[in-house]
């Protein structure tokens, strides 16, 4: 995979299914690198669809299916010969749900590196202190590195997936909604977080909250839903890219009236 | 915030480079598809298991048999098979071969003077309630003629006792030598080849035996593994799981009612004694799964300390009068079963009855009917096909337990079908633990065939739990 | 018992649910006294104390049999848990005699049924399909079923002449301890395979997912992630199996061999796989199927021996729902 151009991810016709149901169609969007880019849109849309097939997460799900082309750097991420353990190694995840192991805060963070064969104490001392002090949850745990993951709270828990994720040193790092189950002081510092971030790493992220795409992203994908009644009154939904503008065209001046009212909070 | 005033550390490379990362990746993929081997084979294991354990039955279930025999039994009875032949024909064989003997089976089993009047008394005398042909009503028995004593024997001697008699006293079969199925089949010619070196041919055969027949379903328990058959252990299992069941069902199913419908009925927090009841109603929870837990063979125990022994007056029946038989019965088994399979019944009991939608119990208490009143006509009903799962799984259970069986008392020899709960008995299980013991391979052979016979049981009875829950569950639906 | 046909047609209107709140006001309120109602609530009452009866009747019956073998006079307690042989007609009483052959098939029994059953249940769990898993679950029930008298015919002669026609005839005897354990192995891998896969099923999707996103393959997900997080339920399930195999009965009584073993001494004998050796089940069985006379230290003894049999399952049991219950209140 060599990487060349602006652009971190492109993404040319894809289309989602999970079984026979289609999920999204015909997304064609380019992520520039080292931004945050933002995806937002009605409950069901498809935003963790899309953002789950950035690291070939939905290969996870025997039922989901892509067409279409996801390039990484000029690579198609689903050419027959990628490996999608080294597609993760490259793009990491973080999720809704803070999800740590149940294992020590040190164990959490060591994970990924001991997967990638670092061994010795002292590297992976050093590994973990370099990202807790990433995600900025060094202060706040390095007396007790022993401590179990679980017993932080929530905000932590995600600071702590958050270190988890960058101490493989990903070049990229997905996250879907990443601060939705959190108070709002922890959401503030998972969001100054991501600005220190962006210096080192693409960022794409999942978000309910408008101000927070505002605040936070540099870049907009609004998704909406569009639907079908087929015959016998079942209503078929799937998701579309309904505009993508770097953030401050997207709220101030959105180009269709759709996205406009979903803006000011007249849907979804 | 105190954590945003530690700088963001610049990227430092410790992660492996690319080559290195890719040649640990290869190795990484390798490791899973070697583990992957060894959970598929662990599965693979556990099935080829089932099937050496099927194969295994059925291998020894029919093979070639030499036997050994005094009078060829082709001329004894028609083919030489002795279990298909009628009572007619054994009764034919008997007076023929033995007509003398034919008169002590007679005077033994039937008659009913003294065995001084034997010779002298007429037949209608001696065998006033059995049936005999008219032309030998005023014959003593000397002067009857071979029709004649035939028909007697024909009519009212049992079939087991002629064909054991005929196997014995006449042709006197023996099995030499048993193969299995598969050398049987696959190795043919090396068997007929010893049998042609070894054996005389005059007094021995080289013949091939279904060991499960429809005789073996038939007949009664006998020492010899030619005439052995299951009737007496079936009859006897049949009855035991009957009565367990009717036992261990009301009581099952009314102690899972009380856990799930009434235990919070009493839950009231605030008194001392609703707090008693709550501790008290946990306390009967825990104590159903650990009785789940108890070995059979502790139940065996139980059954002959309490049932065999301390109830034997009830259990041997003498409080109603019955006195041939002592605390080794039916029925004492038949309580053991039930206190053994009742946890089942209970837990999978309770997970229907809880399974249930609260609102089908609400609707009900909404059109003013009473808690039972409700429990009978909504909860039951729509508990039942899980009720019945749990039953028909203790059910299969009983009628396969043996420890406890042997322990309780199954007799080894039972020449009596039992009749009643106060019988004494014996069962399937016991049956084929019993064969299984012997070192002879006739009887591993029997054995094998009332394995088949068993596994088949339960086949059918879980089928048919299959069947009933989808019946009920369609008529649910309806 | 007669059904309702109308049962799946009841929609509880939305007043039903005023009409509930009367409900309770008027069960508690004015409850008039249901003659019949009582007698049955009586009677659901009964049929819930009786497993504790049942309890309390094991506990006496083996407690006041044992004590009866212990002031006998022929043992005392000492001698029961140190004398090298269980010899009724000697008079020698050594309960570790017969443990010994009990841990040796139990010993056996888990060697096979746990690798090959966690094998079988992270297989279930993590690689089959869903078509895969419905088909193999119901044939692994059917392995369950199996009543133990059967597995016993086929230690017995199936097991017994595969080992002796790999380790030699003269290696191994005809009863011998090492087939009964295999075959045990055998009977309890259903068991903790599917209470191993309930386990590994348990773990909540989301640990998985984190493992994938660092780039984890899947063995290193199922080995670092799955496995120590379902830990406590899989040794739940190793615990449950380990009682299964001390108190299973048929298949040693018709595979190991009757005549305990000589735990020291001159001809000590007992830890030898291949040899005979009775077990604590396997003795009980053997006594009892003969004619027991009452009031015989035969019959006293068998008791004494249940005793152990059941403090010894009852502590595995116990330790096992200590530890399905601690593993519940972690994921809930
Ligand atoms: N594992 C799955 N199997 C089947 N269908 C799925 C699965 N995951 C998602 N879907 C369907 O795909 C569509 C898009 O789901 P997705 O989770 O991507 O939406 P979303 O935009 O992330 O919604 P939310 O904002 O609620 O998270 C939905 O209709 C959903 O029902
Ligand atoms: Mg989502």
């Amino acid at each position: 995979m060599t990487e060349n151009g602006a652009h971190a991810f492109e993404l040319r016709g894809v289309n989602i299914y999970y079984g026979s149901k289609k999920a999204v169609e015909d997304v064609n969007l380019s992520i520039p690198r080292q931004k945050i880019t933002a995806f937002i849109g009605p409950s069901g849309c498809g935003k963790s669809t899309v953002l789950r097939s950035l690291n070939r997460m939905n290969d996870l799900i025997p039922s989901a299916r892509i067409e279409g082309g996801v390039f990484f750097g000029g690579q198609n991420l689903y050419a027959d010969n990628v490996d999608p353990v080294e597609v993760r190694r490259r793009i990491g995840m973080v999720f809704q749900k803070p999800n740590p192991f149940p294992k020590s805060i040190y164990d959490n963070v060591a994970y990924g590196p001991r997967l990638l064969g670092v061994r010795g104490k002292a590297v992976l001392d050093e590994i973990v202190e370099h990202s807790l002090k990433g995600a900025f949850l060094w202060d706040e745990v390095r007396g007790d590195l022993k401590k179990s993951g679980l017993a932080l709270s929530g905000g932590q828990q995600q600071r702590l997936c958050i270190a988890r994720t960058i101490a493989v040193e990903p070049e990229v790092i997905l996250m879907d909604e990443p601060a939705s189950a959190l108070d709002p002081i922890a959401t503030q510092a998972i969001e100054e977080l991501m600005k220190v971030l962006v210096q080192r790493f693409t960022i794409v992220i999942v978000t309910h909250n408008m101000q927070q795409a505002q605040r936070v992203s540099d870049y907009t994908a609004f998704y909406s839903i569009r639907k079908k009644e087929e015959q016998g009154g079942v209503e078929n939904r799937w998701g579309v890219l309904a505009e993508y503008a770097p953030t401050d065209r997207l709220f101030s001046n959105p180009a269709s009236e759709e996205t406009e009212r979903y803006i000011r909070g007249e849907f979804g | 915030m105190s954590a945003m005033t530690t700088p963001a550390p610049e990227n430092k490379p410790y992660m492996p480079d690319e080559a290195a990362f890719r040649r640990g990746l290869a190795g990484r993929h390798r490791r899973g598809r070697v583990w992957k081997i060894f959970f598929i084979l662990s599965i693979v294991m556990a099935l080829l298991s089932l099937v050496a354990l099927f194969l295994n039955v059925v291998n020894s279930a029919a093979g070639l048999i030499i036997v050994e025999y005094n009078v060829d039994p082709a001329d004894v009875v028609p083919n030489g098979d002795i279990d298909a032949a009628s009572p007619e024909q054994l009764a034919a064989a008997i007076v023929a071969y033995e007509p003398n003997r034919a008169l002590v089976m007679i005077r033994d089993n039937l008659s009913s003077v003294a065995s001084d009047q034997f010779s002298t008394a007429t037949i209608s005398q001696q065998l006033g309630s059995y049936t005999y042909p008219e032309s030998a009503a005023d014959k003593t028995p000397r002067d009857l003629t071979p029709e004649e004593r035939s028909a007697i024997l024909a009519q009212n001697i049992s079939v087991d006792v002629m064909k054991q008699f005929i196997i014995d006293e006449i042709v006197g079969l023996n099995v030499l030598e048993t193969y299995s199925l598969y050398e049987s089949i696959f190795n043919r010619a090396a068997v007929e080849e010893h049998f042609a070196a070894e054996f005389d041919q005059e007094t021995t055969r080289l013949e091939f035996r279904m060991w499960l027949r429809p005789s073996f379903l038939t007949s009664g328990q006998s020492s010899d593994p030619v005439l052995a058959g299951i009737r007496t252990a079936l009859i006897g299992t049949l009855w035991i799981v009957a009565i367990t069941v009717l036992v261990a069902f009301p009581i099952g199913v009314g102690a899972a009612i009380y856990l799930e419908e009434y235990a919070s009925l009493f839950g009231n927090e605030n008194t001392l004694s609703g707090k008693f009841m709550k501790w008290f109603n946990r306390f009967i929870e825990t104590n159903v799964r650990n009785l789940a837990g108890v070995p059979s063979i502790i139940y065996g125990l139980l059954g002959l300390a309490i049932f065999v022994r301390a109830a034997s007056d009830f259990t041997s029946g003498k409080f109603l009068g019955v006195t041939d038989s002592n605390g080794r019965t039916i029925l004492s088994a038949s309580l053991t079963m039930a206190l053994l399979i009742l946890p089942v019944i209970i837990i999978n009991a309770q997970e229907a009855i809880r399974a249930i939608q609260s609102s089908i119990r609400e609707a009900s208490y909404g059109l003013g009917a009473t808690k039972w009143q409700t429990i009978w006509n909504q909860v039951l009903p729509a508990a039942m096909p899980g009720i019945l799962t749990g039953t028909i799984l203790g059910m299969s259970r009983a009628i396969g337990e043996t420890a406890p069986l042997v322990i309780v008392g199954a007799s080894t020899a039972i020449f009596v079908d039992p009749s009643s709960p106060f019988s004494s008995f014996t069962a399937l299980p016991i049956q084929i633990y019993q064969w299984t013991a012997r070192p002879q391979a006739e009887f591993r052979a029997i054995a094998a065939a009332a394995i088949i016979v068993l596994l088949v049981l339960l086949l059918v009875l879980n089928a048919s739990a299959i069947f009933l829950r989808q019946y009920f569950r369609r008529k649910l639906q309806a | 018992m007669s059904l309702p046909t109308e049962v799946g047609t009841i929609n509880a209107p939305s007043a039903v649910f005023d009409m509930r709140a009367q409900r309770d006001a008027r069960t508690t309120i004015f409850r008039r006294p249901r003659p019949a109602e009582t007698l049955i609530q009586f009677f659901l009452f009964f049929c819930g104390v009786l497993s504790i009866f049942t309890t309390l009747g094991i506990l006496y019956v083996l407690g006041s049999e044992a004590l009866l073998f212990f002031q006998s006079g022929l043992v005392d307690l000492g001698e029961f848990l140190t004398a090298p042989v269980w010899q009724p007609q000697a008079e020698e009483f050594g309960i570790m005699s017969l443990v010994s052959a009990t841990l040796m098939t139990t010993l056996f029994a888990m060697i096979v049924a746990i690798p090959l059953g966690l094998g079988a249940a992270i297989y279930l769990a993590e690689y089959a399909k869903d078509r895969t898993r419905a088909i193999l679950k119901p044939i692994l029930e059917i392995l369950a079923g199996i009543p133990t008298v059967v597995y016993g015919y086929f230690a017995l002669t199936f097991m017994t002449p595969l080992l002796r026609g790999i380790f030699g005839q003269d290696t191994v005897s005809i009863y011998n301890v090492a087939s009964a354990g295999l075959v045990m192995g055998i009977m309890i891998l259903p068991t903790i395979t599917s209470m191993s896969e309930d386990a590994l099923s348990a773990v909540p999707r989301n640990l998985r997912e984190a493992s994938y996103g660092l780039s984890a393959t899947k063995l290193e997900t199922i080995l670092k992630v799955v496995l120590p997080a379902g830990l406590s339920g899989i040794i739940a399930a190793f615990i449950v199996g380990i009682s299964r195999a001390v108190g299973e009965t048929m298949i040693v009584a018709l595979a190991a061999g009757a005549g305990p073993c000589k735990l020291y001494g001159d001809g000590a004998n007992c830890f030898q796989p291949f040899d005979a050796a009775e077990t604590m089940t396997g003795h009980i069985v053997r006594i009892s199927g003969g004619d027991l006379s009452y009031n015989s230290i035969d019959y006293n003894s068998l008791f004494a021996i249940g005793l152990t049999l059941f403090l010894f399952t009852l502590v595995l049991n116990l330790i096992s729902r200590s530890i399905t219950n601690r593993f519940r209140e972690v994921y809930q």
